[in-house]
C-alpha cells in the first residue's frame, strides 16, 4: 500500500481542468464550501491560469463528494466549468432534484449524467485529487499553490494583488 | 516540546463519553495524539475533519489518532457530533492542561493546548513530535504518514 507521504501538487496533466490565462493558480476545493465560493468568487477577477482540483471534506460538508461526482460527471459531457460556475453560484440548492434541475438548464443528457456520477471511474477521478491534496499538505479548503507555496483560506489582498 | 526517544508521559484523561483513556491503554499500537488550541475552531475545514477523511488509510496503517484539549468531556461530544467525526477526543480538563504541559505543549499565554501531532510508539516511546509553527497552520495528514514512512516502514 502506498502511503500518503508528502509529494508537492502536481502539475497541471491533459484530464485536468484548466482555464485562463495568467500565473498557474492549482486551487484544492470543496464544492459545498463556502470559503471556496468566495475564493471562486475573488479568483475570477484575476488574472491566472486556474487547475481545479477537488478536495471534498465530508464530515464537514455532506454533499462534497457527491458534488465533486457531479461535476466530473458533467466534464464527461465538456461541461465541467458550466456546472462548477452554477454551484458556486447558488450553494443552497445542493439536493439531487437541483443537480438535475442544473443538468437541465445546461443541456446535459441527464441519464447519462446519473449514470456517470456514479461510475468507478469518476469516483477514482475525484479521488485521485483529494490524495495528491492531502500529500500536498492540504488541510483547509479551500488551499491555494502559486509559485510552489501554499495559501490556505480565502486568498487576501497580498496573494490576489500578485494576480492584477 | 517532548522529544523523540524519551517514554511518553502518562496519562489518565477521559473521553467525550466519559470513558477513561490512559496511556497504558495505548500499549501495542501506534498513537498520534492530536494536540489542538480549542473546540469550534472557527476554520471553515477543520483540522479534525481533514484526518477524518484518511483515518481508513491511518488505521490500515496500524494508526490509531487521539484529540487532545483543554475543553471538558461534553464540550468535547457536541464538537464530535457538529463535525461528524469519530476519532476520540480527551479532556486535559482538570487539572487544566496538565497532560499538554507534560508534552511541553501548553501555552501559558492563551491558557490551551498548542497544536502539535505526537507519535507514540507500541512500546509508549515517543517517536515523533511535531508543533506548528502557529496555531493558525493545520498540520497536514501528510506529515503523519511521512512519520509512519520513517518508524514503521511500511
Amino acid at each position: 500500500m502506498t502511503r500518503w507521504t508528502s509529494t508537492p501538487p502536481p502539475d497541471p496533466g491533459p484530464d485536468d481542468h484548466v482555464r485562463g490565462e495568467g500565473p498557474l493558480v492549482i486551487e484544492y476545493a470543496d464544492l459545498e464550501c463556502p470559503y471556496c465560493a468566495k475564493a471562486h468568487d475573488l479568483l475570477s477577477g484575476v488574472r491566472a491560469r486556474r487547475v481545479f482540483r477537488h478536495f471534498p471534506v465530508v464530515s464537514r460538508h455532506s454533499r462534497a463528494r457527491v458534488l465533486a461526482h457531479a461535476t466530473e460527471a458533467a466534464a464527461l459531457q465538456d461541461r465541467f466549468w458550466e456546472f462548477h460556475d452554477s454551484l458556486y453560484g447558488d450553494q443552497g440548492h445542493l439536493d439531487d432534484p437541483h443537480l438535475w434541475a442544473r443538468c437541465e438548464a445546461l443541456g446535459l443528457d441527464l441519464d447519462r449524467f446519473e449514470s456517470d456520477r456514479r461510475s468507478e471511474a469518476v469516483a477514482a477521478r475525484v479521488e485521485r485529487d483529494f490524495r495528491s491534496g492531502i500529500r500536498a499538505g492540504v488541510a483547509t479548503t479551500p488551499t491555494l499553490f502559486l509559485n510552489g507555496s501554499a495559501h490556505a483560506g480565502v486568498p487576501g489582498e497580498e496573494l490576489l494583488s500578485q494576480l492584477r | 516540546m517532548i522529544e523523540p526517544g524519551v517514554p511518553a508521559p502518562d496519562f489518565a484523561l477521559r473521553d467525550q463519553d466519559g470513558n477513561e483513556v490512559t496511556l497504558a491503554d495505548l500499549r501495542g499500537q501506534r498513537t498520534v495524539l492530536v494536540f489542538y488550541p480549542a473546540d469550534f475552531s472557527p476554520v471553515c475545514t477543520d483540522q479534525l475533519s481533514v484526518y477524518q477523511e484518511v483515518l481508513p488509510e491511518l488505521e490500515a496503517s496500524g494508526v490509531k489518532l487521539y484529540g487532545v484539549s483543554v475543553d471538558n468531556a461534553f464540550s468535547h461530544k457536541a464538537f464530535q457530533d457538529s463535525l461528524g467525526v469519530s476519532i476520540p477526543l480527551l479532556a486535559d480538563f482538570h487539572p487544566k492542561g496538565a497532560v499538554a504541559k507534560s508534552y511541553g505543549l501548553y501555552s501559558e499565554s492563551h491558557g490551551v493546548a498548542k497544536r502539535a501531532l505526537v507519535m507514540i510508539g507500541p512500546d509508549l516511546t515517543v517517536e515523533w513530535a511535531h508543533a506548528s509553527p502557529s496555531p493558525l497552520e493545520i498540520p497536514g495528514a501528510n506529515l503523519i504518514f511521512d512519520a509512519l514512512d520513517q518508524h514503521a516502514p511500511a
